[in-house]
């Protein structure tokens, strides 16, 4: 999709995938028919620039058509380069500018607990976006307000646009700073789908506390030459390179 | 003009009002509620309002979340903080996806006063009225913003008020009326005040009671002012401001604001395709202020009727 739109994030997306694929195809309730059922699950994409993971997602879940998915980040698409959840069915947020996600995710968690809904919301952050500080007000909040209605999930892939995140600006103890702000968290294997299932079960069931999900995941995962390549963080796979990294990603599947 | 009271007063009793008929509004606060006055909603209606603590980033987007669900969200926090903390969450998550968020802000403009220029907010009305899908109104008294915010709970989609901090003159008698005549408030419209056919008085908050004091004073030197309340300074009541223009010639801007992109921006960016006629803006001169009472920061820094009637003076000499 990045290759054929000649821009985008595959990296990220790639480390999102498999806890993507998760929710949708094994634990998100919705209905593709009507995207905005209001006892469906929610899902808020805070890291936007995984979209294409996510597009195909909902593509593959019935939202619209595969062949959308071609015209990513083309004029007059309904996939932008970030979501949008006035164009695109499905998505529930838009989002893009990072460090906003968690705080809307909590906003549709208090309304889902004023309508007592029984819906659940799942935010996925990315590491690096983890330096906005608004993600830690939001953490603040959701613990202070006890909300149980939503599962965060950090795709802990290690990497940001300029390089490793412990080179950055570290992160480290990360759990410990979920735990400190009132969360319960659950490490995982984030490209092992039992270990995503289990967690996000287990997720569902804490009462009175928010959950967090810290997946450690691969940036690039399932293609030998982006593997944790910063490179791939915000540039498409080259045309020559696209057949390779594909059928890496099939072999993978078949797994 | 005597009797002066606080708007956010008068937002604190609309929103208890409003809250008894209508379970779908929530109201957010971000510690500064017992000055904004939206914890008498909380008090009353404890389930339904929630205080953020001093997170304005946070609150303006978990109001997105909870608007995208169906809630009418009133958010609340000084105007400085409301516009300039969470301004990238109200663009990025209220305005482009246009969710139903009222982000009602207090203490906005130089009448903040003793505080300073880190807490006076002159900027708010520029930086909010070039958001697309956004309002933006500013009430000029208690009983219209009363009546203002009766009219945000029908009106879908982001919109910014701003309120003051110090009680201002009501011009408006009971149940929004001028001069024994009651009115519809609209957003989008404007509010004519007065006739005349000289010049035309154009002004928005705490400046419409001053304006329409300059149009008293005028008049003894024989000068007749229209005084037109631009409340709702987007979208801008296009119509109105240009036939005031052709009809009277001559044109003043009122604000209690930076002269650069607020109200008097609006109505030259109007004007100079419509109508183009001498205008002067009355605001602060593109500068930082400093602490002093409300009154005497409105003096020193150019906002009182005088120097309405002296802009306007200036302007109506420069009439073709």
């Amino acid at each position: 999709m990045t290759t054929k739109a000649g821009s985008g994030h595959p990296g990220g997306s790639l480390s999102a995938a498999d806890i993507i694929a998760a929710l949708y195809f094994h634990h998100m309730r919705y209905d593709p028919k009507n995207s905005k059922w209001e006892d469906r699950d929610r899902f808020v994409l805070s890291k936007g620039h995984a979209c294409p993971s996510l597009y195909a997602a909902l593509a593959k879940a019935g939202f619209f058509p595969e062949e959308t998915l071609w015209t990513l980040r083309k004029l007059g698409s309904i996939l932008d380069g970030h979501p949008d959840m006035t164009k695109t069915p499905g998505i529930d947020a838009s989002t893009g500018n990072l460090g906003i996600g968690l705080s809307f995710g909590l906003g549709i968690a208090l309304a889902g607990r004023l309508d007592r809904k029984k819906y659940r919301v799942y935010v996925m952050l990315g590491d690096g976006e983890l330096n906005e500080g608004q993600v830690w007000e939001a953490a603040m909040a959701a613990s202070h307000f006890k909300i149980d209605n939503l599962t965060a999930i950090v795709d802990n892939n290690g990497m940001q646009l300029d390089g490793f995140t412990r080179d950055i600006m570290s992160l480290e103890p990360l759990a410990e700073k979920w735990s400190a702000f009132g969360w319960h968290v659950l490490e995982i294997d984030g490209h092992n789908m039992k270990e995503i299932l289990d967690a996000l079960d287990a997720a569902d069931k804490i009462k009175s506390k928010p959950p967090v999900i810290i997946a450690h995941t691969i940036k690039g995962k399932g293609v030998s030459f982006m593997e944790n390549q910063v490179y791939y963080h915000g540039k498409p796979v080259s045309e020559e390179s696209l057949e390779r990294a594909l059928t890496e990603l099939s072999a993978e599947n078949l797994r | 003009m005597d009797t002066e009271m606080l708007t956010r007063d008068a937002y604190g009793k609309a929103l208890i009002e409003l809250g008894k008929n209508n379970e779908n509004i929530i109201v957010l606060d971000s510690d500064l509620s017992l000055s904004t006055r939206t914890a008498w909603f909380g008090r009353e209606f404890p389930d339904r309002f929630f205080n953020f603590g001093i997170a304005e980033a946070n609150m303006v987007s978990a109001a997105a979340g909870l608007a995208s669900c169906g809630k009418i969200v009133f958010a609340s926090s000084f105007a400085m903080f409301a516009t300039g903390r969470a301004y990238n969450q109200f663009r990025t998550v209220v305005a482009y996806p246009k969710l139903n968020v009222k982000l009602v802000a207090s203490h906005g403009g130089l009448s903040v006063g003793e505080d300073g220029p880190t807490h006076q907010c002159i900027e708010d009305l520029a930086i909010m009225r070039v958001l697309p899908h956004t309002t933006v109104v500013v009430p000029a008294d208690a009983i219209e913003t009363e009546v203002a915010i009766r009219a945000c709970v029908e009106h879908m989609g982001p919109l910014y008020m701003r309120l003051g901090r110090p009680a201002v003159p009501l011009i408006y008698g009971k149940g929004y009326a001028w001069r024994e005549t009651p009115l519809n408030f609209r957003i989008g419209e404007s509010v004519t005040l007065m006739d005349g056919e000289d010049v035309a008085i154009m002004a928005t908050g705490l400046m419409v009671s001053k304006a329409l004091t300059a149009a008293d004073m005028l008049l003894k030197d024989g000068i007749k002012a229209s005084v037109i309340n631009v409340h709702t300074i987007k979208p801008l009541d296009e119509r109105v401001i240009t036939r005031a223009a052709r009809e009277s010639g001559a044109v003043v801007t009122a604000e209690e604001h930076t002269i650069l992109g607020g109200l008097g921006s609006a109505i030259a960016e109007v004007l100079i395709e419509s109508y183009p006629v001498p205008m002067i803006k009355v605001g602060i001169n593109d500068s930082f202020c400093e602490s002093g009472s409300p009154e005497k920061l409105l003096i020193k820094y150019g906002l009182t009727a005088s120097n309405i009637v002296s802009a306007t003076k200036k302007v109506v000499k420069r009439k073709k």
